[in-house]
């Protein structure tokens, strides 16, 4: 979806979730919103635009901020919608969208797990990749090996 | 011929007179090191491509049976080899010296693979172990990424001879 | 006040070693008897922190690092990374190129499905079956040598192309394949599918709705197997796909059958492309002139998706605008496949979550990265 189309589809919805920002990179377009706006916004996509699939749940580090991307799609077919959102590296904490995307169950635990961001409402958030008894999050940019 | 006691108080004429009566002179533990050696039983155990090439090893192609290597056992108690193909992880790492304490004497290991020997190309990763040897003795390395068949049976033949020449095994 | 007919909950530890588990599974399996309450999946124990080694290492050094994800489709993995770098680079690669790209690629779905149907067959018992198979990918194994000098793990592709063209000895070997393929997909049906054992083990067993496989983000010929016809190769195509003729094999009910054959009929449509591509391959650079160290933009992200043998794989890049990416993750399909296998096992009998771990065919390598 580009842009125009993006604005389009969300726009009727500003009223229910809040304000939003709609940004372009060079490949896609994305919603970027606060994180307790995902709730609303998940539940509105999943219930009224039909975005049934959630195929990737990913958390990048930038330094003060982790940026969680969620990457929906209406399926069959390829009509998709991305959403990012931000949580300082202080307090990396949003809710989880299990309740609404059953498959983000396992992708927020390896999100957990690899980065330590915690989703609050997450009805069982252990580590999924490494042992219980492991120590820090290696993907953060400040994760040093030791073990 | 290998069982036959090649240096000792007996004299080589009396073992050639012998041998043409189809009598052969040799110890009992020959006789184990010779049929341990051309019967392993390899524990099913793998994680990662390298048990991919064992599985081509036990098919028709290279055919592992030729060496007499076959019986694949799932269960510790009944495998005396431990051919550990795959890297080692974190996780892994306790369930495999268990297993390995599960098996019984005499036991043989051939680490088959890069990340076995060494941890591999992940080497640098935060969860993998620098190769089986950190966590027990390891009798033969077989490096490759992934070892062909073929060189997974060079691993094998040299533990063969490894154990025929006498290596009683880890107890 | 228990009394002596009273049943306890008994736990029972599948994996990691264990010979049906595909790797290093671990299933929990809560039974009652013989019915399982809950099946718990535990995973990590192949975690080889590959994201983590991704941005140390440069964009080209990681290509045999994705092939060591899923390492039975042997090209799949390392094509979806290279496109996913040349998207971002803008890189285009040269029709030869592309032509091939559809070969190897559907060569690795073939010998990824005829592993799954091998397997499956011995998890069963049916040890004869992977003999057959293995015996069939074999020839399969011979072509990637020929292209790669690598059986399994190939390094083949490369950004903007491949390392070199194919020997000359390779397209008499594909087309002796090719010839033979319906003959081998006939042993399959009379030795598996036909056989009364087979289809009591798996009919009925381990229903995965539509519903339920779309709500758990299930992919590959698992989601197809319910009845949901997705197939990124049809519904976002990528590379040159749109250019060739072939069918989305749908199964009704989702159980272990459906996914057994459609994935069966996928290896003939598998070979139905590849006898077009090898009609229509031009001539030409096997290889876009690329620059030797590669630098995306700076703060350029891109997701690239590829149809992998076990469903949707994903490439996340972050660039940094050095030769090393910021940022690597992956979208593994088997890892969210098996996120339906607790599910389908409850109400199961134990048997069952061998058939079913068969036949959701996870690859730990790729769940695990």
């Amino acid at each position: 979806m580009n842009q125009t189309e993006l604005d389009q589809l969300i726009s009727p919805f500003r009223d229910k979730i809040g304000d939003f920002e709609i940004a372009a990179d060079k490949f896609i377009s994305y919603i970027i919103i606060k994180p307790d706006q995902l709730p609303a916004l998940m539940q509105l996509l999943r219930k009224d635009c039909g975005f049934n699939h959630l195929s990737d749940l990913t958390a990048v580090d930038y330094g003060e901020e982790f940026e969680i991307i969620y990457r929906l799609y209406a399926i069959p077919g390829k009509v998709n919608v991305t959403v990012k959102t931000r949580v300082p590296r202080s307090q990396s904490e949003l809710a989880s969208i299990c309740s609404i995307y059953p498959t983000a169950d396992w992708q927020e635990r390896e999100a957990y797990d690899l980065m330590g961001i915690i989703f609050d409402g997450h009805p069982n958030l252990v580590r999924v990749l490494l042992p219980d008894d492991f120590t820090g999050h290696p993907l953060r940019k400040d994760y040093q090996k030791g073990r | 011929m290998v069982l036959n006691l090649e240096e000792n108080s007996v004299e080589s004429e009396d073992v050639a007179h012998l041998e043409k009566h189809n009598i052969i002179v040799t110890t009992l533990e020959k006789i184990w090191n010779w049929s341990r050696a051309r019967s392993f039983w390899p524990l099913t155990y793998g994680c990662n491509c390298c048990p991919i090439e064992m599985i081509a090893a036990g098919g028709a192609r290279f055919d592992i049976a030729r060496y007499g290597y076959e019986v694949f056992r799932a269960s510790p108690r009944q495998a005396d080899l431990l051919i550990v193909a795959g890297p080692i992880t974190l996780k892994m790492a306790p369930v495999i010296k268990r297993v390995y304490e599960q098996m019984p004497a005499p036991k043989w290991v051939v680490a088959m693979g890069n990340c076995a020997t060494s941890g591999g190309p992940f080497r640098d990763g935060y969860s993998i172990y620098p190769g089986a040897d950190s966590l027990f003795k390891v009798d033969v390395f077989v490096p490759g990424c992934p070892p062909r068949p073929e060189a997974l049976f060079h691993g094998l033949l040299e533990l063969k001879k490894k154990v025929e020449k006498g290596g009683s095994g880890q107890q | 006040m228990t009394t002596l007919f009273d049943t306890d909950q008994y736990i029972i530890n599948i994996g990691p070693q264990h010979p049906s588990t595909h790797g290093g599974l671990h299933v929990e399996a809560l039974l009652d008897g013989e019915e399982v309450q809950e099946a718990i999946v535990h995973l990590g124990y192949v975690h080889r922190s590959l994201e983590k080694i991704a941005e140390s290492r440069t964009y080209t050094q990681f290509i045999p690092y994705a092939s060591r994800m899923d390492y039975l489709a042997t090209h799949l993995p390392t094509l979806g990374y290279v496109q996913a770098v040349e998207k971002l680079m803008g890189i285009e690669v040269p029709e030869r190129a592309e032509y091939i790209r559809i070969i190897v690629g559907e060569l690795s779905r073939i010998a990824s499905h005829m592993l799954f149907v091998g397997s499956l067959a011995i998890d069963l018992g049916a040890t004869t079956g992977l003999v057959y198979c293995l015996r069939d990918r074999e020839l399969i194994m011979n072509l990637f040598e020929m292209s790669s000098g690598q059986r399994l793990l190939a390094s083949y592709a490369r950004v903007g192309g491949f390392a070199e063209d194919l020997p000359e000895e390779f397209f008499p070997a594909l087309q002796a394949f090719l010839d033979k393929l319906p003959t081998m997909v006939e042993e399959y049906h009379g030795l598996l599918t036909g056989n009364e054992i087979l289809q009591a083990r798996c009919r009925g067993i381990g229903v995965l709705t539509a519903d339920m496989a779309v709500a758990y983000g299930v992919t590959g010929p698992n989601l197809r197997a319910s009845g949901v016809a997705y197939d990124l190769r049809k519904d976002d195509p990528y590379g040159i796909y749109e250019r060739f003729d072939f069918k989305i094999p749908l199964g009704e009910r989702g159980d272990c059958w459906d996914r057994l054959m459609v994935r069966v009929e996928e290896i003939e449509e598998s070979g139905r492309i590849i006898r077009q591509a090898l009609k229509d391959l031009p001539g030409g650079e096997i290889r876009s002139k690329v620059p030797r160290i590669l630098k995306p933009e700076k703060g350029l992200e891109v997701y690239y998706r590829i149809e992998s043998a076990k469903g949707e794989l994903g490439y996340f890049l972050v660039s940094d605008g050095g030769e090393k990416p910021y940022r690597i993750h992956i979208r593994a399909p088997s890892f969210i496949n098996l996120m339906a296998l607790g599910p389908i096992s409850r109400g199961g009998k134990l048997q069952d979550i061998i058939a079913n771990i068969a036949t959701l065919d996870p690859v730990l390598g790729e769940s695990d990265r």
